[in-house]
């Protein structure tokens, strides 16, 4: 921090205008009685989030109560198969789906915003829209234990098991279209905190002074960009196979079911990296607070984060090392498994160093960073333990694996969670936790988590496999399994006694908060309202409460950027990606009702589709569109407002053109999950054909190459309408543009017509072959992004006949050529891929 | 079958991969454990110790050298130590002795010994017997969702998976009993699909094949000659006895049913009464497995059809 910028003149003087604060603060307050439901500052959404993640923690919990009691004694009648089956599977499911991602998605939403010194999200109806999806859905999800038709084959839902033929009710079918909507959520945080990160940060916070939990956030939804699209995929085909016959994990017909194996790994191993690392962030943030030094090795910290995202892609097969994969693979992976241990241990000594360089407070949330770093890496260990392939030999699939699991999972993830709880609570609460319970909550959930699982262990290694309804006496296994019941309780009471401190503790209020009581640096802890800050500070320093002094009292007086609420609108400031100098100012929208319902129907529209009321399904679905287009109807705002003074000279402009809108950005988050969704049903066809090449049919079964020729032809020509429309709206000529509109539609479902009419024309069945399953599904992906694609060109057609779209204010344009182009290169591949590839190899 | 507290456990090793595997496990166990002790010392010598003596761990080079350059060293020894141990493993350059194939059934074993031209010799289930001190192959196989076979005295674990054979190499240094278990879920009574390997002396093995291939052996009339007769009229659709009628295919082999240590995969022991009381309610014992309950049979039938199959040596 240099003396130069302490004797720079603040943006703006004081007195502060008469009414000013109080523009303020009448736009941002939530919305009172019930539309209050419609709040969309992520102060509340993000507590929602919290709150809903904290309750699925607990139901999972309470299932796995369930499931010790009954594994408390040998041959146990407590529960049938059947149900004790529907308990694990869910237990895993919840924890994993509704309880996990979630919770650190939650707390992303509820502290980056603060953190990075914005005042909300890019999107706020997004995290709204996901948030209410994601409780009904979710809590719908849940419910289907009551009525006994749960899902019972495993939160990993291994195939031919959970094929149509071995589970024929409609248990996994909840499951697969269960889970859609927590894709939905999962990425829409991601494309929510990649701008926020990137875009939305204080003027002066480079990316070298982003706190820690920051960067943990960045690259833990990068990483569900990349991660999500193998599960959304896989989901995809297990529903096609159930519903309709197509054979892609159906050895019998072609296909493997190791297929399922590769995509739900890839997607798997990574998810548990997206769960630790935010969960890493955290405590990066805590310790420094506690220890009252700034975190040691800054730089190194960031680095690994970023190695364990990489790495993280490259071990899925480890969890395969069992199926009879060759001596390479089992090599490669192994090495890769060990390697992510590095990151993680630079992590590690970078705190024990920050402890070192300071003086640590053993207060209730260092208890729990004590907690984690013990737990967590005797989970490390164990980890490195099930790397080597031969050991994995005989833990593979026992209780060895639930211990390991555990440990990195509870000690990675639940202890940082409860350590962020109590630090985090006088953030959003008007009174913080006690000090006294939190002990008690510590000491018991610390000390039944090792009664239980520590044994398990041993249980394991004695020949105790997993997913087991009951076991014999006899074996060895009595006592240990005793124990580790006993433990499970233990948790349950420290668990209760975090619950009832809550109750009694917690009073939501983010502007009247119990306020910085660890004196901790970084910028959330600054005085807060429903509109964030008074007013957006400039950051020079990774600690700026610490290193700059009178920023607290200064940013609450209004000296620096945005004091008020020029455009009468929610605003933030929008900057650039890495050394965060201001570009624009970033109108917001206010809370709806169409976010809530389109999120009310979206869940509806799933669900029914699961207990196969289709029609109604449909009607939800149309419904959730006209929500959603209602409510995108309210965006794009276009520069309804002259550039507006943020003060200290700058003037920004309230609407950007272009490749720097943050609209932009999110679209090319999105196009970059379509295409990882892509690329892993491209995996899926090479690999399939290395698994079976003998049902490869002839060249003959292919359509004549005129086919995919002329449809190759007709799309290219629609993404030069697209362009031409580009023009046009450049030049403001209206006409063309809605005529080269209207041209591009026909010319790009007729590309997808003749593709299919071809298809049409061979021998080729998607029920018959997993060859012509796969051939059919990159048609009906294609077929599902023209479908998206002609909507939003119908849309754009309407904001210009409604006048809402010009040469300036042309982001709902931009959005849609840049999907449609997206979408064009798409069947592109799609198209040499299946058509090219089996003619060159014969 | 008496069970005991090592008759299922790894660290019981009674072959020489499992030996290998128990090795490789107290290995990983001690380092595990002296790498955890030290990283608690550190911690608390970072949080406890006066504030001049721990500054040193305060430095970066710390982290460099213990989060990086320590754990490079030390996992890139054992990376070589265990790859060396997973090929010794897998290898087979030695002639097999006995070749088995073992198909995983929901939940069952059916259990194909195989001649030396890899053809089908004779079938039975749910237990495998072999000749100590020679190496055995199994051809592992799935019918319908994947399992996984694992005997944790003598191997570790390797799936079945439809529309795959894998090669597993099992091998007993002693006779002894040994008893597995299905280890990839799937579905219902999964935690009761288990088996039993039994190595014996090779002349003793060398009897036990030549009893297995002979077709039924049947003793004395009389109660037999009724439960015979019953097993005729409502088995033979599901199981097979070589040497007379039933020739059924979707549950296990029974001719020498007699001569095995335990039932329904290692469920019950074997004994009259245990085979009736899975005939009449196998719904109960092991629930939603492939066999209905026959509680149609009055006591006395299910005596006899029970006399009838103890005596299938």
């Amino acid at each position: 921090m240099s003396s130069a910028d302490a004797v720079a003149p603040l943006p703006n003087p004081l007195p502060r205008p008469r009414g000013e604060l109080d523009r303020l603060r009448k736009i941002w307050d939530p919305p009172s009685g019930l539309r209050f439901l419609t709040v969309i500052n992520n102060e509340y959404v993000g507590l929602f989030y919290v709150g809903t993640a904290f309750l699925f923690f607990l139901l999972a919990g309470v299932l796995a109560l369930i499931m010790r009691t009954q594994l408390a004694v040998p041959e146990n009648d407590l529960l049938t198969p059947n149900t004790y089956n529907q308990l694990f599977t869910m237990h895993g499911t919840v924890m994993m789906f509704l309880f996990a991602v979630p919770a650190v998605e939650a707390m992303g939403i509820l502290l980056l915003p603060n953190m990075l010194g914005a005042r909300d999200l890019p999107f706020p109806r997004l995290s709204a829209y996901a948030f209410w999806a994601y409780f009904v859905g979710g809590l719908v999800f849940f419910c289907s234990l009551f009525f006994n038709v749960a899902p019972k084959g495993g939160w990993f839902m291994y195939p031919p098991l959970t094929g149509g033929k071995y589970s024929p009710g409609i248990n996994e079918d909840f499951w697969l279209l269960g889970i859609g909507f927590i894709e939905i959520s999962a990425i829409a945080g991601a494309i929510e905190i990649i701008v926020g990160v990137l875009r939305t940060r204080a003027p002066g916070m480079t990316l070298d002074r982003i706190p820690v939990f920051a960067w943990a956030m960045l690259v833990f939804a990068i990483m569900i960009v990349f991660a999500f699209p193998a599960i959304i995929l896989a989901t995809v085909l297990l529903e096609l196979e159930r519903a309709f016959g197509w054979p892609f994990f159906d050895a019998a017909k072609g296909g493997d079911p190791l297929l399922w194996q590769h995509l739900f790994w890839f997607f798997g191993h990574p998810e548990v990296y997206i769960i630790f690392l935010p969960a890493a962030g955290m405590v990066s943030m805590i310790v420094p607070a506690m220890a009252r030094t700034p975190l040691v090795g800054y730089r190194l910290v960031v680095l690994a984060l970023v190695g364990t995202g990489f790495l993280s892609f490259g071990l899925w097969v480890h969890h395969m090392f069992a199926t009879g994969i060759p001596q390479l693979s089992l090599s490669f992976f192994s090495a890769a498994s060990m390697a992510v241990a590095i990151p993680s241990g630079i992590q590690v000594f970078a705190w024990i160093a920050t402890f070192a360089a300071g003086r640590v407070q053993l207060r209730t949330p260092m208890l729990f960073v004590l907690g984690f770093l013990f737990t967590f890496v005797l989970g490390g260990l164990t980890g490195v333990m099930v790397a080597a392939v031969p050991f994995d030999w005989q833990a593979h699939d026992t209780y060895f694996v639930v211990a390991h699991l555990h440990y990195v999972l509870f000690g990675g993830m639940v202890f940082p969670l409860f350590a962020a709880f109590y630090y985090w609570m006088p953030y959003t609460s008007r009174n913080a936790l006690s000090e006294r319970v939190g002990r008690w909550v510590f000491g018991l959930i610390f000390v039944g988590f090792n009664v239980a699982f520590f044994p398990m262990h041993v249980t394991g290694l004695a020949g105790m496999p997993r997913r087991v309804y009951t076991y014999p006496a006899g074996l060895g296994w009595d006592t240990l399994n005793l124990i580790s019941t006993i433990g499970a309780f233990l948790i349950a009471a420290g668990v209760l006694l975090f619950v009832i401190d809550v109750a009694r503790k917690f009073r939501m209020s983010p502007e009247e908060n119990a306020g910085n009581i660890w004196n901790a640096g970084t910028l959330e802890w600054l005085p807060n309202g429903s509109y964030s800050n008074r007013s957006i500070p400039i950051v020079t320093s990774r600690e700026p409460l610490w290193e700059q002094p009178n920023l607290a009292q200064d940013v609450e007086a209004g000296r620096y950027y945005l004091p008020g609420a020029p455009t009468g609108r929610r605003e933030t400031i929008l900057t650039s990606p890495v050394e965060a100098q201001p570009q624009a100012l970033l109108l917001m929208p206010d809370a709806a009702w169409t976010p809530v319902l389109g999120a009310v129907f979206t869940a509806a529209f799933f669900m029914l589709l699961t207990v196969k009321l289709v029609a109604p399904a449909l009607v939800c679905g149309v419904i959730t569109l006209a929500m959603i287009i209602w409510w995108l109807w309210e965006t794009d705002p276009g520069p309804m407002h002259p550039s507006v003074d943020i003060g200290g000279g700058l003037k920004l402009p309230v609407y950007l053109t272009g490749p720097a809108s943050h609209s932009w950005w999110a679209m090319v988050v999105l196009i970059l999950v379509a295409a990882s969704v892509y690329g892993c049903l491209v995996f899926s066809y090479l690999f399939i054909w290395t698994v079976a090449p003998q049902i490869w049919t002839a060249i003959d079964a292919l359509p004549a190459p005129g086919y995919p020729l002329a449809a190759a032809g007709l799309i290219a020509l629609s993404s030069v309408a697209i362009a031409y429309a580009s023009r046009a709206l450049r030049e403001s000529a209206g006409w063309r543009l809605r005529s080269a509109l209207l041209t591009a539609i026909p010319l790009l479902v007729g590309g997808l017509a003749v593709h299919i009419y071809g298809l049409e024309t061979t021998r080729l069945s998607p029920v018959e072959s997993s060859y012509g399953a796969l051939v059919y599904a990159f048609a009906c992906i294609d077929g599902f992004f023209v479908a998206v694609v002609v909507i939003m060109a119908l849309y754009t057609l309407a904001r210009s006949a409604a006048g809402l779209l010009d040469r300036v204010r042309r982001a709902t344009f931009d959005n849609m050529m840049l999907l449609w182009h997206y979408t064009v290169a798409q069947s592109a591949v799609g198209l040499v891929v299946t058509h090219a590839f089996p003619r060159l190899v014969g | 079958m008496e069970l005991h507290h090592r008759i299922q456990s790894a660290l019981n090793s009674q072959g020489p991969h499992a030996d290998e595997l128990v090795t490789l496990a107290w290995i990983l166990f001690i380092g595990g454990a002296l790498i955890f002790l030290i990283v608690v010392a550190l911690t608390a010598y970072a949080l406890f110790a006066p504030e001049k003596r721990r500054a040193w761990l305060s430095r970066e080079a710390v982290i460099i050298g213990g989060g990086l350059i320590f754990p490079v060293l030390t996992l890139s020894a054992l990376l070589v130590y265990t790859l060396i141990a997973a090929a010794s493993i897998i290898e087979r350059s030695e002639l097999a002795a006995v070749r088995v194939e073992v198909i995983g059934e929901q939940w069952w074993w059916r259990v194909h010994y195989l001649d030396a031209q890899g053809r089908r010799d004779f079938t039975t289930a749910n237990e495998i017997r072999i000749p100590a001190g020679r190496p055995v192959e199994l051809s592992l196989k799935s019918a319908d969702v994947i399992h996984s076979f694992w005997v944790p005295n003598l191997a570790g674990k390797l799936d079945m998976i439809p529309g795959r054979t894998n090669r597993l190499r099992i091998e007993a240094k002693q006779p002894g009993v040994f008893r597995g278990q299905c280890a990839e879920y799937c579905g219902g009574p999964h935690a009761k699909m288990a088996f039993y390997v039994i190595a014996e002396a090779p002349e003793h093995f060398e009897a036990w094949l030549k009893s297995q291939r002979e077709p039924a052996a049947e003793a004395a009339v009389g109660a037999s000659e009724q439960g015979r007769a019953l097993f005729l009229s409502h088995c033979a659709a599901c199981h097979t006895v070589r040497g007379t009628a039933a020739a059924g295919l979707r549950g296990p082999d029974l001719t020498h049913v007699g001569s095995r240590t335990s039932l329904a995969a290692a469920t019950l022991p074997n004994n009259a009464g245990t085979l009736a009381a899975w005939i009449a309610s196998s719904q109960h014992i092991k629930p939603e497995n492939l066999m209905p309950s026959f509680d149609i049979f009055t006591g006395q039938e299910l005596r006899a059809i029970a006399g009838y199959l103890e005596q299938l040596k």
